[in-house]
């Protein structure tokens, strides 16, 4: 009993979004066609000289763009395992709160940074990190010398990864937080009458039973590891530091829009999106045969 | 053995409750140097004296930025875009997630709109090519420019659309029977048992206009077009800052770092104010996509 004009009705509601869809990722798409042309701006895509794959040869050759891929790597696929870890240990020990009153508490004070911009955070940091700051005055308390964090090679990657994990780890537990509510509680009861002490239940339990869970979100990381989080880099580094903390994004962005080689930025963009491509479709095969999850 | 537990377990808990509450509040430490910092003298933070109480209180910052016609200028910027761009998030939310709920039979073509949504999602265009696209079509230094690209927000949709599908399928039949067309359908069975689903997706996309610098900056040739985000991320991290003149005897008691303090503080305060509201629906909004059956 499916009637025609039930059909127009849907039809009627999807065109506004689809009209969209089209108009802000299909036509950019088609725009990253100048990856293969020695794009001019004032020529347009019809005049301006095809090159083959000349900007992607370009790209394979020069040293900076090696260093950025290896730094974008780097920096994310610390970021995916560190930020596991340390919200999965504190999902645990939060589950191990009885009191209800500080429980509520410390779920409110570690979610609020994840709704804050990277250019307010950003700005907090600069401020915190700097030779001068409040990091380094405590750093003096124990006799150490100032650290310049955020001015050297060596430090800023670790600086990216850590400020990360402040802002998300709190957020990222919720998703262990409620497998932790769904394990079955007589399992506990009949480890307590086996004599299992906490850290038994902790380990035998608790962890098993979020191991699932643990599974999925690495799973769906995978498809993250050329994401090194544009917004959070481009606040916080400088040129002394774009040896060890240029990234993919903030390179395509720095020499496609402010240098203006259109073409050489459209190339680093298509490279990323046709790795992460392939990334995704092995994240959600993943996904799919160890944690049975598929997004729709 | 049980009995002799107890004591070591209540130590224990304590420990563990103490360590996170200090673990929290160290979180929370930085957002608290930057409110002391907005309070305290100018040569209080030249010699580094305040960490997380104001030293030398005063509320020159927030004196001079009341008058800093600028940085309201980019604030009302911001409420424009949360207002219009939530609007239009959460109205092309439901009109798309909508159809994509129906079963393929009932609207023929769904599972083709649908990988077309998950193409978008996940084929993540360069950002040359995003400002290529954006500038042909006029939008640059125009206020839709932070409106339209980020207009249909697929996540959501999946998220909404995985909703409707879990609802129960009586609730459609019985409308049916009563005659219901899909718009009302909609619009008085679908949207009023959704509402906790639409806040939830709702508040994200406010949050995500609000936070959004880089739109701005890009899309923005034109300063005085620029969003808060953006005119902080100008100020603040690319540091291109002149002092307003005119107010010279404000401007003495001043330093940069107690200024852009006040200001930082001041484009949380929106977060913060709806904070609590976000965390009633998160956490439903996280554990939401992922339900099925």
């Amino acid at each position: 009993m499916h009637r025609k004009s039930d059909t127009l009705a849907y039809y009627v509601m999807i065109l506004p979004g689809l009209f969209l869809l089209v108009a802000f990722t299909f036509v950019p798409l088609f725009y990253s066609v100048i990856a293969f042309q020695k794009f001019n701006p004032a020529r347009g895509i019809q005049n301006s000289p095809w090159v083959g794959f000349d900007n992607f040869l370009f790209l394979f050759r020069i040293q900076d763009a090696r260093e950025v891929f290896a730094n974008t790597l780097f920096i994310a696929i610390g970021k995916i395992g560190l930020l596991l870890i340390v919200a999965v240990v504190f999902a645990l020990l939060l589950n191990e709160v009885r009191f209800a009153g500080p429980k509520r508490l410390i779920q409110t004070m570690v979610y609020l940074p994840h709704f804050l911009s990277w250019v307010i955070l950003a700005g907090i940091l600069r401020t915190l990190l700097a030779r001068e700051g409040l990091l380094n005055d405590a750093l003096a308390l124990f006799g150490l010398k100032p650290i310049a964090f955020l001015g050297q090679p060596a430090t800023f990657p670790w600086v990216i990864i850590f400020s990360d994990i402040w802002k998300e780890f709190g957020f990222e537990a919720i998703i262990y937080l409620a497998a932790l509510t769904s394990i079955d509680p007589t399992l506990y009861e009949v480890a307590e009458l086996d004599g299992a002490s906490r850290l038994q239940k902790m380990l035998y339990v608790s962890l098993p039973g979020i191991a699932p869970t643990i599974v999925l979100v690495a799973s769906l990381s995978i498809g993250n590891v050329l994401n090194a989080n544009f917004d959070q880099i481009v606040n916080l580094y400088s040129p002394i530091v774009y040896s060890t903390g240029d990234v993919l994004d903030t390179y395509a962005y720095r020499v496609g829009l402010i240098q203006g080689q259109y073409s050489i930025g459209t190339t680093v963009g298509l490279l990323k999106t046709v790795v992460s491509l392939i990334l995704i479709g092995v994240s959600y095969w993943v996904a799919d045969r160890f944690a049975n999850y598929r997004i729709f | 053995m049980v009995v002799s537990r107890r004591p070591l377990d209540r130590i224990v808990d304590w420990a563990i409750t103490l360590f996170l509450i200090a673990l929290a509040a160290s979180t929370l430490l930085p957002l608290v140097h930057t409110l002391a910092l907005s309070l305290s003298s100018k040569q209080a933070v030249a010699g580094g004296l305040v960490s997380l109480w104001p030293v030398g209180f005063n509320l020159f910052s927030y004196e001079y930025i009341i008058q800093d016609e600028k940085f309201w200028r980019a604030f009302g910027i911001s409420l424009a875009r949360v207002a219009v761009g939530g609007f239009t998030n959460f109205a092309l939310t439901v009109l798309t997630a909508f159809p994509l709920s129906r079963s393929a039979q009932a609207f023929p073509g769904r599972n083709v709109f649908m990988w077309l949504m998950v193409a978008g999602m996940i084929l993540n265009v360069g950002v040359v090519p995003w400002y290529l696209t954006i500038s042909q079509y006029g939008l640059i230094d125009s206020f839709w420019a932070l409106i339209l690209p980020t207009a249909l927000p697929i996540w959501n949709v999946v998220i909404l659309m995985n909703f409707f599908r879990n609802l129960p399928k009586e609730l459609d039949e019985a409308a049916r029977i009563d005659g219901a067309n899909p718009w009302q359908l909609l619009w008085h069975i679908y949207l009023p048992i959704s509402l906790p689903a639409l806040a939830t997706v709702t508040l994200f996309s406010l949050v995500a206009h609000w936070n959004s610098f880089f739109d701005g900056l890009i899309l923005m040739n034109n300063p005085d077009n620029y969003p808060l985000q953006t005119y902080i991320q100008q100020l603040v991290i690319a540091q291109r800052t002149v002092l307003q003149s005119g107010q010279a005897q404000l401007l003495g008691r001043l330093s940069n770092n107690t200024l852009n303090a006040a200001k930082l503080f001041i484009a949380m305060i929106p977060i913060l104010i709806v904070y609590p509201f976000l965390q009633r629906y998160f956490i439903r909004g996280i554990t939401l996509g992922a339900v099925k059956e």
